[in-house]
């Protein structure tokens, strides 16, 4: 190995090197479907379009003024002055397709998909037993969902899972006493402009008592140039229930910037436990650009766990409002940044409450100039008391390129509290991978086990099915890694 | 050293290597030759080169070679990297292993054998073979579910190093001071695992500082290594001579401080 180091730095590139060069650009599901849709909205956004949308839809009128309201804080809230403003910049809002609606209609059988549809989950390499699980789940295509089932026993239990426009079509009380309570409109610009054009994403209402056994999953798909994706999600968990969502997309590669900026509300009544799980795998043209944010009443639980690799920019800071005593918060969250990435991720815990507790552990990695920034809050109101709460960021760069930086912010007004930071930045250590290597483990493959070690934590709270497809991913992003 | 085998038995081949770390020579002309079916030993002070040797047969980056020759069953292998050399069949059990926290023991363990092997072993053939091994070197089940050499004591260490050499199978096993840190039973059981790679085919080069291991696994040559070179060998009872006089008589130095475990 010795002399190897000193011969291929001269020569001409290595197979090895051409190879990774081509993984870069050749995104692995940068495929699409031949666009069928019935109808598309102009480019821009426009009152006309908004009103468009909401009549297009059949919304009652207190939806449609909720997003034209919406539309005027858009126009006039100014972009935000932190993150990557460059990149933030760049985004032409004019130049985006706000609705699309496509030629299916909801279906329920699994039969009734279309198979181009069924084409992009066979490419996904969604394993025939994951397929089952299919019968439970929203498969958002474009802006609306084509494919619905809710898996008898969930009916019987009373459990709601339903897209988000059907959901206000069949449960417009429920919907319209919690919607936007959360996440109001006014938040800041990218919630406004997702109250505005909102199409899509779940509602989930669980009645009071009821434990779902299984998660509930979506799967995303951007598929139209310039198109962007408004979901909005809404999880109602009533005292004492529980429920674990579970969201991953991946999303085919288009020469111009696709904007994706959600807003997911969660709900957390006294007693309930909510998780929420993402695996995000935008292609590197993506906007990701996604507000999150739940309440937790008395003794109530939320988990966000939050996996970020892909897209060109992601600013994304799951929230957390502890309001009741004895409410508990965590978010574990991963990051993977590559070449000309940037993941702006972290979390946010506002402690409202006495005795309430937290945990942020959050784990980034960089390679090939890529670029990780955790940016955290955590808040104590005066008078909460006994707040316990522990923040773990961890940043682990594969090369000299790329970059991690921590913003962590406290504010705490309360003088009871016990709060703990700890922040390491690490390089895959040389020592490590000859440990690796000298066992016949290739140096791509060294680095994947080293780095899917580092997102251990992270993967083991994934159902299984899902922490061999992140596993897979990491080893494919890792092909050709350190060169 | 002599060999009496003709060229085909030749495992390795090691000659006038020269080897600098971070600009500072380390090896200053070894010479060795190992043949099939032998047992070598390598003693030597602390700071000698031992590991050094070691490593550079197993390729670590960081160990530049600069001059001379190792040749692997008449291959030359310098420049290879440590992958390569382990799908060759040489393997280290390490002086100090390393730990990699997340990955759990069973899916290391089952990777590096199919990486080895060059295919995918079913998972319940494996799981048989693996449990036999860990039987044989007295590794609890425990230990599959811990992450590798994560917390582990020094000698739980040396018992996972030399149960990945008996899945790996190598031709060409490197264990550099295996012994220490070993307690007395699992020394024996460690030793018997050490004995188990040996065979007519494949060949044993034991790093050590103490006779103790040798008194199981029965070395064909002793070599003592002093200043980066073999400045001795001899056979088996050269260790037990070492063992009772230290170094003095052989590197006509004195000892510049006592030897550590
Ligand atoms: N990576 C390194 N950087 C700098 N010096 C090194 C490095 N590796 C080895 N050396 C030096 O080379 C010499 C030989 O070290 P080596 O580890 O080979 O000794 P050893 O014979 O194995 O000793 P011990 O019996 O203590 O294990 C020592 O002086 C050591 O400090
Ligand atoms: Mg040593």
């Amino acid at each position: 190995m010795s002399k190897v180091d000193e011969s291929t730095e001269s020569k001409t590139p290595s197979r090895d090197e051409l190879a990774l060069e081509g993984i870069g650009t050749d995104y692995k599901y940068g495929f699409r479907d031949e666009e069928d849709y019935v109808f598309k909205s102009g480019r821009g956004l426009t009152k006309e379009i908004v009103t468009k949308i909401s009549q297009m839809k059949k919304e009652p009128q207190w939806m449609l003024d909720f997003r034209l309201k919406a539309f005027d804080i858009f126009m006039k809230k100014p972009m935000p002055t932190w993150g990557n403003c460059d990149l933030l910049n760049d985004i032409d809002f004019q130049n985006i397709f706000y609705y699309i609606k496509p030629s299916i209609k909801g279906e329920k059988n699994w039969e009734d998909v279309p198979d181009n549809i069924k084409n992009t989950f066979d490419r996904l390499g969604i394993p025939e037993a994951e397929r089952k699980f299919l019968a439970g789940v929203t498969a958002q295509y474009e802006s609306e969902v084509v494919y619905h089932s809710i898996r008898e026993d969930l009916e019987q239990q009373g459990v709601i899972f339903l897209d988000m426009d059907s959901g206000l079509r069949e449960h417009e009380e429920i919907v319209r006493k919690h919607f936007a309570t959360v996440i109001p409109a006014a938040d800041n610009k990218f919630a406004a402009l997702n109250s505005a054009v909102w199409s899509g994403g779940s509602f989930i209402w669980v009645p009071e008592g009821v434990k779902v056994e299984i998660p509930l999953q979506a799967y995303f798909r951007i598929n139209a140039e310039n198109m962007g994706q408004f979901e909005r999600t809404l999880i109602i968990a009533e005292p004492g229930s529980f429920v674990h969502y579970i969201e991953g997309c991946t999303a085919p590669v288009y020469s111009s910037d696709s904007l994706h900026s959600a807003v997911v509300e969660l709900i957390a009544k006294p007693g309930a436990h909510i998780r929420y799980t993402t695996i995000q795998n935008w292609s590197r043209n993506v906007y990701n650009l996604v507000t999150k944010r739940a309440v937790a009443h008395a003794n109530a639980k939320v988990e966000w766990v939050d996996g970020n690799l892909g897209s060109k920019l992601t600013m994304k800071y799951p929230a957390i409002y502890l309001m009741g005593e004895k409410a508990h918060g965590e978010v574990l969250s991963i990051a993977f940044a590559g070449e000309d990435q940037h993941q702006d991720a972290g979390a946010k815990i506002i402690h409202g409450a006495p005795d309430t507790t937290s945990m942020i552990v959050s784990k980034s990695i960089s390679k090939n100039g890529g670029r990780t920034s955790y940016r955290g809050l955590i808040k104590v109101y005066p008078d909460a008391k006994n707040v316990k709460s522990s923040v773990k960021c961890d940043a682990l760069l594969l090369d000299e390129k790329s970059r991690s930086d921590t913003y962590p912010t406290m504010e705490v007004d309360e003088k009871e509290v016990s709060i703990e930071h700890e922040a390491t930045v690490s390089k895959v250590g040389e020592e490590q991978l000859f440990y690796l290597m000298s066992r016949g483990l290739s140096q791509d493959e060294a680095t994947a086990m080293i780095v899917n070690g580092f997102f251990e934590p992270f993967t083991k709270e994934l159902p299984l099915e899902y922490a061999v497809e992140l596993n897979r991913l990491i080893q494919l992003e890792m092909e050709g890694s350190v060169g | 050293m002599t060999a009496s085998n003709s060229n085909s038995k030749r495992i390795l081949e090691i000659i006038d290597l020269h080897v600098k770390v971070e600009d500072k020579e380390i090896l200053k002309g070894v010479n060795l030759t190992i043949n099939a079916g032998e047992v070598h030993a390598i003693m030597g002070r602390n700071g000698s080169g031992k590991s050094t040797l070691s490593y550079t047969v197993m390729g670590h980056p960081r160990y530049k070679v600069t001059g001379g020759q190792m040749l692997y069953k008449g291959q030359e292998i310098s420049e290879m990297s440590p992958d390569e050399r382990c799908k060759l069949g040489i393997s280290l059990a390490f002086q100090y292993p390393v730990a990699i926290s997340g990955v759990s023991v069973s899916n290391f363990l089952r990777k590096i054998t199919n990486s080895k092997r060059g295919k995918e072993i079913p998972v319940k053939e494996f799981r048989q073979e693996l449990k036999a091994a860990m039987a044989k070197l007295g590794v609890k089940d425990e230990f599959l579910s811990r992450y590798v050499n994560d917390g582990f004591s020094g000698g739980e260490k040396k018992r996972l190093e030399i149960l990945q050499l008996s899945l790996l199978k190598p031709s060409l096993a490197v264990l550099d001071e295996t012994d220490s840190g070993l307690d007395i039973d699992a020394l024996k059981t460690v030793s018997e695992g050490v004995n188990a790679l040996a065979s007519d085919e494949t060949a044993i080069l034991l790093i050590t500082h103490y006779q103790r291991m040798l008194d199981y696994v029965q070395p064909d040559f002793v070599h003592v290594f002093q200043d980066g070179k073999i400045v001795t060998s001899g056979g088996k009872e050269l260790a037990l001579e070492l063992e009772s006089r230290g170094y003095d008589w052989v590197t006509g130095e004195p000892a510049s401080e006592p030897a550590k475990v």
